[in-house]
């Protein structure tokens, strides 16, 4: 094919592919109006997509958080300044590792599954089906999956800060020997609750509804073969975590100056 | 199928395991529990030099933080440096003739607005002024002058 013609159809394809994503967006968000009266729908997608990816959000959280403080109290070392642990733990994990890392382990852990859930429903003719049955399954089964991902993935992003900042405190205070007065009052006058948390708090939120739009959408527009369900799956990590990366620069760049 | 009440328990679990988190990042990482000034007042304070002063810095007396720094700027008639303090309004009797120095807590830390109280009996109020202030040591400054009267002295020897 004509190198041109291929990016013209290139260009042409990502732009309706943009639009159709954000028709399908406003049509879920006009469908989750009923879920006030359906909200056990909501609570069953929350365990799914929040409790079961809690352990991993766990994990990793406390991991993250040990090896700050292991890096961070051998560089603060040299210039005498390892006091200041609890603040570079802290600033770090509420402002950026939380919200980022959580966002592109949700994606792995939750979106993956939402997309492989209902491209394999859309394959096997079920959300045909409901359609037959006049229940819409955009209301039925794509809107409390939106909104359980809105709802967990703060949740889960606030856990991740959360432990790592006990993980670093672990490391820190127990094993490297740095003073705990002085690891928490540094953090305390340093993180501020309106600026570093509840902005991280912002971060996440945007990151949940991304991620989970991305991987409904991904799973409603599968070509509805096996290959097609695993080719959704695919581009749904891999366009949520780029969009996660290149929104939190973008972000980053407009809260914290 | 796991059981729908014991879906609902591991939900509100989770649900309230987050908003456990939330707290403990606003109130023992961040500085919700430390930063909320209660009918705080605010004061301002004229210096001809507040060196690495910053907004939000602490505002202590006898080493006790009494409030932060809210807003710094400067006064294009004199060009001296106004910095406006938040202080708590739980310390309400801090005397209107108190000297404002700005400190640093040590050798390379933070700076920091020291308060000093008077004996006056009038209590500073919102909206009034601190009139003695003593500005910020900059290390540059002295240095330079410690090494000028080195290099006098040494002069004044050779001259003998």
């Amino acid at each position: 094919m004509n190198p041109l013609r291929w990016l013209g159809k290139y260009v042409i394809d990502s732009i309706q592919g943009l639009g159709r994503a954000s028709l399908f967006l406003l049509e879920v968000v006009s469908g989750s109006r009923k879920l006030v009266r359906r909200f056990d729908l909501v609570v069953q997608q929350v365990f799914a997509v929040g409790v079961l990816t809690l352990l991993i959000i766990v994990v990793s959280g406390l991991f993250v958080g040990m090896v700050l403080g292991l890096q961070g109290y051998h560089t603060l070392a040299k210039f005498g300044a390892a006091d200041s642990l609890g603040l570079l733990v802290a600033l770090s994990l509420v402002r950026e590792l939380g919200p980022v890392v959580t966002a592109l382990l949700f994606a792995g852990r939750a979106g993956s599954a939402l997309t492989a859930e209902i491209g394999l429903m859309k394959a096997t003719e079920q959300l045909a089906g409901m359609e037959m049955m006049a229940v819409n399954p955009i209301e039925r089964v794509i809107a409390p999956r939106l909104v359980a991902g809105i709802i967990a993935m703060p949740l889960l992003a606030t856990m991740f800060s959360a432990i790592g900042v006990l993980g670093g405190q672990l490391i820190g205070v127990g094993l490297l020997g740095v003073d705990s007065g002085a690891f928490w009052s540094q953090m305390q006058s340093g993180v501020s609750f309106h600026e570093d948390v509840l902005n991280g708090v912002i971060k996440s939120i945007v990151f949940g509804v991304v991620v989970t739009w991305i991987a409904v959408f991904q799973g409603h527009e599968s070509v509805p073969t096996s290959e097609g369900v695993s080719r959704a799956t695919n581009r749904t990590v891999v366009y949520s975590s780029l969009a996660v990366l290149a929104l939190d620069f973008i972000m980053t760049a407009l809260m914290f100056k | 199928m796991i059981q729908r009440r014991q879906l609902e328990l591991w939900v509100g679990l989770f649900v309230a395991a987050g908003l456990l988190a939330l707290a403990m990042l606003a109130f023992r990482v961040g500085n919700l529990a430390s930063g909320a000034v209660t009918n705080g007042y605010s004061v301002k304070a004229e210096f001809s030099d507040i060196g690495g002063l910053k907004v939000r810095a602490p505002v202590t007396l006898a080493g006790v933080r009494v409030g932060r720094v809210s807003a710094i700027s400067l006064d294009p008639s004199n060009y001296e440096a106004v910095v406006t303090m938040e202080l708590d309004g739980r310390y309400n009797n801090i005397p209107v003739d108190t000297s404002a120095s700005i400190l640093t807590s040590g050798l390379l830390g933070e700076q920091y607005v020291g308060l000093d109280p008077g004996g006056a009996s009038q209590y500073l109020k919102n909206g009034s002024s601190i009139q003695i202030t003593q500005s910020a040591l900059v290390l540059e400054k002295i240095i330079s002058q410690f090494l000028f009267s080195m290099a006098s002295k040494s002069g004044s020897h050779k001259q003998q």
